[in-house]
């Protein structure tokens, strides 16, 4: 069942950027790509807990602050060692100026 | 300089240090980071082709020409400059460039920072597999005894092991038995430690495609008659690794373990630019585990940006290396002795929780 939440305003997160929404004690990465589109993905590295929002986004990939590991955020892929386990993606909409995600 | 209670210490991965590292919480910790404001560092982290593709093809015109002059000079004694350039190339730089690709960091083009980490890999000796997932494990865990697979000088220090490690000889006699057992595809525990149950079939497939190499290099030099294929294959791993070690060891030799702040267990050192381009700017090394997504060219920015926070730079190998020889002395007979050093005063102050004890004892000197 979705479950939208407000993560941002549009203006928050810079273009090929990202950042953290924390909400009901989880931790979720808010990235918005260098064509303007938003996604969303679990806040953690999958390898070991690091949050991804103090990583790199280069085009659709996200790197890992702390061993490098990519992922690419649009779909959760782990684009090799030392990530192994995809990344949880989540459903964005864009309405009035707010990021809007689906954590449900 | 500080010292606290004595305690032995088992550098095995999977032994009473692991168990008691994992417990106490050093295991997987937060460490400390210098305050950088995202904008800056994300203008730090941006990658590029450019500085590496230089760099490298500098690396690969002056390897191809040295390893010529060995070919044509070979027997005479003008070989000896283009071994000690070939040596040095191939034996040390290789190191900086496995470290930096490995990190995915020198090249924005993902596929040239794996070809560069491959061949850098073999011409180390080291399965690119399980050095990967090794080092992943020295940024988590840096220096935290039970934990860390790369550390270079355990205590209490074998001097004479760290002597004959610029000669190559211990590495080598370490590194190919290694490869060959790992290639009839044993895995030791320590090894199984680090590397993921999915992947531990593709360290020994690249341990294989290492053992065949070396292979056709013998068939060949014995098919010539001659020692130049293994001059320029295999050997250099011997008489060119001093750099490497000679750069590599100052990383942390003498400073503390067991501690989640790089600014205790990892050190700075300014060296002269040939050193820095062998090195790749690993000489600005607290820097670097602090902030492992800074390419290597990016490092002496974020060394000037970060400096205010961190224990003053060696100002030059020779002055660390004086630093660290009495600390090595002394640790001879304590093994808990380490250096500790004094932080400006614009730096935010050492975090105390893992190391209390430590921090009491330096004051009290």
């Amino acid at each position: 069942m979705a479950d939208w939440v407000e993560a941002c305003a549009v203006d928050d997160v810079d273009e090929e950027d990202v950042i953290r929404f924390d909400h009901g004690g989880r931790s979720f990465a808010i990235y918005r790509s260098p064509d303007d589109a938003f996604f969303a993905t679990d806040g953690f590295c999958t390898h070991e807990k690091a949050h991804l929002a103090d990583g790199l986004v280069m085009d659709d990939i996200i790197e890992c602050p702390k061993h490098n590991g990519r992922f690419n955020y649009k779909t959760g892929q782990a684009k090799g060692a030392p990530v192994c386990v995809n990344l949880k993606t989540y459903p964005v909409k864009v309405e009035a100026g707010k990021v809007m995600i689906d954590i449900g | 300089m500080t010292a606290a209670s004595s305690t032995k210490r088992d550098y095995s991965l999977v032994g009473e240090s692991t168990r008691r590292a994992i417990e106490t919480g050093l295991a997987s910790a937060e460490w400390y980071h210098t305050d950088v404001p995202r904008k800056t560092m994300k203008e730090l982290m941006q990658r590029s082709d450019g500085p590496a593709i230089r760099d490298t093809m500098i690396w690969i015109v002056a390897i191809l020409g040295s390893a010529a002059g060995i070919v044509r000079f070979w027997g005479t004694w003008w070989v000896v400059p283009f071994l000690f350039v070939y040596g040095v190339l191939y034996g040390s730089s290789s190191d900086s460039r496995w470290h930096e690709c490995g990190h995915g960091t020198a090249f924005r083009t993902r596929w040239m920072n794996d070809v560069v980490y491959h061949i850098a890999s073999f011409m180390l000796m080291r399965n690119p597999v399980q050095w990967r997932w090794s080092h992943a494990r020295h940024h988590t865990d840096t220096i935290i005894v039970g934990r860390d697979a790369e550390i270079a000088v355990m205590r209490p220090p074998d001097l004479l092991k760290a002597a004959l490690a610029f000669t190559g000889i211990l590495d080598f006699r370490n590194s190919l038995p290694t490869l060959v057992r790992q290639s009839f595809g044993t895995l030791s525990e320590d090894e199984k430690s680090y590397i993921p149950e999915m992947e531990q079939q593709k360290a020994v497939v690249a341990a294989r495609w290492h053992m065949v190499v070396y292979a056709a290099t013998i068939a060949v030099a014995i098919a010539l008659r001659s020692w130049i294929p293994l001059v320029l294959i295999g050997l250099p791993r011997l008489y060119g690794t001093w750099h490497m070690v000679l750069t590599g060891l100052l990383q942390h030799i003498g400073l503390a373990d067991n501690v989640t702040d790089h600014r205790l267990n990892t050190r700075t050192v300014y060296m002269n630019p040939i050193s820095r381009f062998i090195y790749w700017n690993m000489n600005y090394h607290v820097e670097h585990h602090m902030f492992p997504m800074v390419p290597y060219h990016a490092l002496p920015k974020l060394h000037e940006l970060i400096k205010h926070d961190l224990p003053v730079a060696n100002p030059s190998m020779w002055h660390a290396y004086r630093e660290v020889w009495p600390v090595l002395l002394k640790q001879l007979k304590y093994e808990d002795f380490y250096l500790k050093r004094e932080l400006p005063p614009t730096a935010k102050p050492y975090r105390g929780e893992f190391h209390d004890l430590d921090v009491t004892a330096a004051a009290a000197e």
